[in-house]
């Protein structure tokens, strides 16, 4: 395509522009994830899979907060078994790139679920970061030693490359990218929603079934954008930004912060996941705008070094 | 947007197993668009409507937690209401219309009728039930203007004996309907569906599925390629065809395929988004 180059190799994962899917949005389905790519995803994320089906939080599971969102999904997923066969059938319809989303109570049941997975997709994303499934994600995303833990596993388990999607639930992310590093990740994806709840003083009750949630959207994009920027000036690790991404400008934050990619989410709801493409072509007019003829100008240019 | 309280001005029984509850609302709403209705400490479920005015209305069918809670509400209440979501039905102009509902899937083609009516359009109606003290509506559609609406039962106890989609064949080859509008079980809207394609009529059909954010995000309501919380609930012909889900399963709360089972006997007991699972 003519114009700046905006194509990513991120961490092996070969894309034709930098921005993602998000998991947890849309992906439950083959047909949905297709929907992504044909609206113009450069890589698409699975919803977190973990090795058997699983319903998820009572509702409502999701409050919206103007251009923010709470939602409490719970992780809601048909189990690997059946997500092997969305995965089928979405590959005899596109080949671009796939991450699947892991998820488990222990070391051994992500890598369970990872390598079960692993001949369907081009990478894969642990999600250790879930803020609203009791006993899940981000409490073992938010101890470095067994986020160290449940990557190796995974990482002995597969020769794609591994991603680990951390918490902003922390006071330390660097201390979670540092021992997603020794584990053998190959990337780092920051971030995953940030804990929260919200009360409907109507009903005096929370406005969440399972009263805590995680924030996405605009609110979270600041919290994002500086967490990317942590961890990119401590490892040479590619690094994913999430949060609050709606348009190119908030793209470019967390590019020159830093990122190497970005997904967008919780935006989808707005008109779809045409969305993604939308912000891919604003990203290159950006830099043919300002002169640039690559992504490889801009990323990285906030972060200690300057450029990545 | 956010769920907003509203009081509940009424609650009456319709049938057997199905009750209406007023509102003290007035939506902007089209025929065939849902509300998510929130009773807390309960569920969020979704729901259609069977009246829009003044005071709009949902009229459900008793057959888990949720809708329980709905029916044993009291004038006074208050339940969240989330909506109106989703796309409705596309009302023409001038047309011969046929509108099948079965069991709890005639709700929102009473708002529909009327809409159509308005419109200047010849309004048919077919209604089916398992049995006839479960025929929902058939006064509130004979008062709108238009031939009396046609009734089937599962049981013979009312009307033609058998499933309204027999009937609803029927009625396409005897009034020639420009159009067709269909909700109810997704069996008899699929049989319906199909005469409507091998007749080349177009049809417009209100599907159900489980839903959980309501607004596009989550994609517990996939249907093929679509979400019936962003896309529909009403689809068309042309978006349905070729559809493999349509008439042959649907999701369950963990994304699951969960096959709709061949009627028992019972082609008529939903649902018309006024159900849950």
């Amino acid at each position: 395509m003519d114009g700046p180059d905006i194509s990513v190799d991120l961490c092996g994962v070969l894309m034709e522009n930098p921005v993602m899917l998000a998991s947890g949005v849309l992906g439950e389905t083959g047909p949905s994830l297709l929907e992504a790519l044909e609206g113009g995803a450069g890589a698409v994320v699975t919803k977190s899979i973990g090795p058997s089906p699983r319903e998820g939080n009572p509702n409502p599971t999701v409050v919206t907060l103007g251009d923010s969102l709470l939602n409490a999904m719970g992780l809601p997923n048909p189990g690997m078994e059946a997500y092997a066969e969305e995965l089928e059938w979405l590959r005899q319809g596109s080949e671009a790139p796939v991450l699947a989303s892991v998820f488990g109570t222990s070391p051994d049941e992500y890598a369970e679920v990872a390598a079960r997975l692993a001949p369907l997709v081009d990478g894969i994303e642990l999600n250790l970061s879930c803020p609203h499934a009791k006993g899940l994600g981000a409490e073992m995303g938010g101890d470095p030693a067994m986020l160290e833990q449940v990557v190796r596993a995974v990482v002995d388990v597969t020769d794609l490359p591994v991603l680990a999607k951390l918490t902003p639930n922390t006071g330390d992310i660097g201390a979670l990218a540092s021992a997603a590093e020794r584990g053998g990740a190959s990337g780092l994806v920051a971030v995953n929603t940030l804990r929260g709840m919200a009360v409907d003083v109507e009903m005096a009750a929370p406005a969440l079934a399972n009263t805590y949630g995680g924030l996405s959207g605009d609110a979270l994009r600041p919290v994002g954008v500086r967490c990317v920027h942590e961890i990119a000036g401590m490892t040479s690790l590619p690094v994913v930004g999430v949060g609050g991404i709606s348009n190119h400008i908030h793209a470019l934050e967390y590019i020159m912060a830093g990122a190497t990619a970005v997904q967008v989410g919780t935006a989808i709801r707005t008109d779809g996941p045409r969305i993604l493409g939308r912000i891919a072509t604003d990203l290159r007019d950006w830099l043919a705008d300002h002169d640039h003829s690559s992504l490889a100008d801009v990323r990285g240019i906030l972060v200690r070094g300057g450029h990545r | 947007m956010r769920s907003r309280p509203v009081s509940v001005t009424g609650v009456r029984s319709e049938t057997p197993t199905q009750c209406t509850i007023v509102l003290d609302w007035e939506p902007e709403a089209q025929p065939g668009q849902f509300v998510m209705v929130w009773i807390p400490g309960v569920d969020e479920v979704p729901m259609g409507f069977s009246s829009i005015g003044p005071s709009a209305a949902i009229t459900v069918q008793r057959m888990g937690d949720a809708t329980e809670a709905l029916c044993a509400l009291d004038p006074g209440d208050r339940v969240g209401v989330r909506g109106p979501l989703g796309k409705g039905f596309e009302l023409l102009e001038g047309k011969r219309c046929l509108l099948v509902g079965g069991g709890n899937g005639v709700a929102p083609l009473v708002p529909l009728a009327e809409a159509l009516v308005a419109k200047g359009c010849r309004v048919y109606t077919a209604v089916g039930a398992r049995t006839r003290e479960e025929l929902l509506f058939i006064d509130r559609l004979a008062g709108i203007a238009g031939p009396a609406p046609e009734v089937a039962t599962d049981d013979g106890s009312e009307g033609h004996h058998g499933f309204v989609s027999n009937l609803a064949l029927r009625l396409m080859d005897e009034f020639r309907p420009d159009v067709v509008y269909t909700c109810g079980p997704e069996l008899m809207m699929r049989k319906v569906a199909d005469a409507c394609w091998e007749r080349s009529i177009p049809f417009q059909a209100s599907l159900e599925r489980y839903m959980k954010c309501g607004i596009g995000l989550c994609d517990a309501c996939a249907c093929g390629r679509y979400l019936v919380c962003r896309d529909g609930p009403v689809l068309t012909g042309e978006h349905l065809r070729g559809v493999p889900d349509f008439g042959s399963f649907k999701r369950g709360p963990s994304g699951v395929k969960v096959p709709f089972a061949a009627p028992d006997g019972g082609g008529s007991i939903g649902i018309g988004l006024g159900s849950e699972d």
